[in-house]
């Protein structure tokens, strides 16, 4: 029972973190609860698909589909981040002062909220997909046991979910004057650290050199599978033993959407 | 500027680093899984070489083959075959094992 409860809590940890964060970057959004829910089942039912097919995905592009796959969830994961913290930089101010109306950013809105949906709803498609794959094959083995997988399973649910929350509930509590910038490094941290992951994928199918592998081994100091490790994992990216490579991606991404928000911040200045 | 900077440092880096890579030659590997086990489970290859290495899954359920030790991790459908890179490695031993049946599927690559 322990064993499968780390495994789902690990898996559902990274995606309720990811959620938990941008929960609390949005929440002052109209309606930005909604298109969360809605990307949360978006990316349930995405992931039970993607389980389905992870033969017909793995076979792909000469044996590495998966990797492919991963890593374009990610890059696109990415990228969305990317686009809500900038835009979040520029209107995060706006959403601050409750007194001001954002009526003239309501498209703008929208369009930011279907970016949380997406981004909400790949987090959960990556990593709901091999919880799928692995209570299945649980479901599937004979005999006893399984009972007790089953209580597992839904106790590493629940503390990956509570882990989320309590990283939402405690941005809440962040005061206003820091809470834009407290969410914004968080987020650009998450988009690093999938970045990097994205690279280890493509490293791992070989089309990507690994650059020096690995580039440090802090792996006895702090270890990836121990939970300070897994949180810090799923919160800034970390990894005991990285490529060379995911530290240039990990940095390129910090670089260019610091930089992006750096960009949009004058510009609504001057408004 | 600080991020010119930065970027240039990095293409050095790469630069410098990449030259190695490319010349490492691939050496072709195959594990099976097989009642939730690792055949081999002890598998040795040679270090200083870049390893593909073929996972043949023979059982029905899927298994996700992961190393914390190499970086690794991918899911292995029931009845599926799977293909990933490592390497190249330093002399040594990288412990990896399936995630999905950990109690029994454990093994490690020994690179010498």
């Amino acid at each position: 029972m322990f064993g499968t409860a780390i495994i789902v809590f690990r898996e559902v940890l990274e995606a309720a973190l990811i959620i938990g964060i941008v929960a609390a970057a949005t929440h002052s959004i109209p309606g930005s609860r909604r298109w969360i829910l809605a990307g949360m089942l978006a990316g349930l039912a995405g992931a039970g698909v993607v389980a389905v097919f992870t033969d017909a995905i793995g076979s792909l592009a000469s044996g590495v589909g998966q990797e492919l796959f991963n890593a374009i969830v990610l890059g696109i994961a990415v990228l969305m981040l990317a686009w809500h913290n900038i835009w979040m930089s520029s209107h995060g101010a706006a959403l601050a002062s409750s007194a001001r109306s954002v009526g003239g950013d309501i498209r703008d809105g929208r369009s930011e909220c279907s970016v949380l949906m997406l981004i909400v709803g790949l987090a959960i498609l990556r990593e709901g997909a091999e919880t799928v794959l692995f209570l299945y094959g649980i479901a599937a083995t004979e005999g006893g046991g399984r009972t007790s997988m089953v209580l597992g399973g839904l106790t590493g649910m629940t503390l990956g979910i509570a882990a989320g929350y309590l990283i939402y509930a405690g941005l809440l509590r962040v005061p206003l004057r820091w809470f834009f910038t407290a969410t914004g490094v968080l987020v650009l941290l998450l988009a690093a650290g999938m970045a990097s992951q994205a690279a280890r994928f493509l490293i791992q199918a070989d089309l990507l050199p690994s650059l020096a592998v690995p580039l440090w081994d802090t792996s006895a100091f702090l270890p990836e599978e121990s939970v300070p490790g897994m949180v810090l994992r799923g919160l800034v990216g970390y990894d005991s033993r990285p490529a060379g490579m995911q530290l240039v991606f990990y940095l390129v991404a910090l670089a260019a959407i610091g930089f992006g928000m750096k960009w949009a911040k004058p510009a609504h200045k001057s408004k | 500027m600080n991020f010119v900077k930065l970027a240039s440092s990095l293409f050095c880096l790469a630069a410098l680093l990449l030259a190695p890579a490319a010349s490492a030659e691939t050496a072709d590997y195959t594990l099976v899984i097989q009642d939730h086990r690792f055949q081999p489970p002890e598998l040795i290859v040679p270090s200083g070489k870049k390893i593909k290495l073929l996972i043949e899954n023979r059982d029905a359920t899927p298994e996700e083959f992961e190393s914390y030790a190499l970086n690794r991790e991918k899911v292995i459908s029931g009845q599926g075959k799977a293909t990933l890179y490592i390497g190249p490695l330093a002399p040594g031993r990288y412990q990896f094992f399936g995630e999905f049946n950990a109690d029994t599927a454990q093994g490690a690559l020994i690179a010498q």
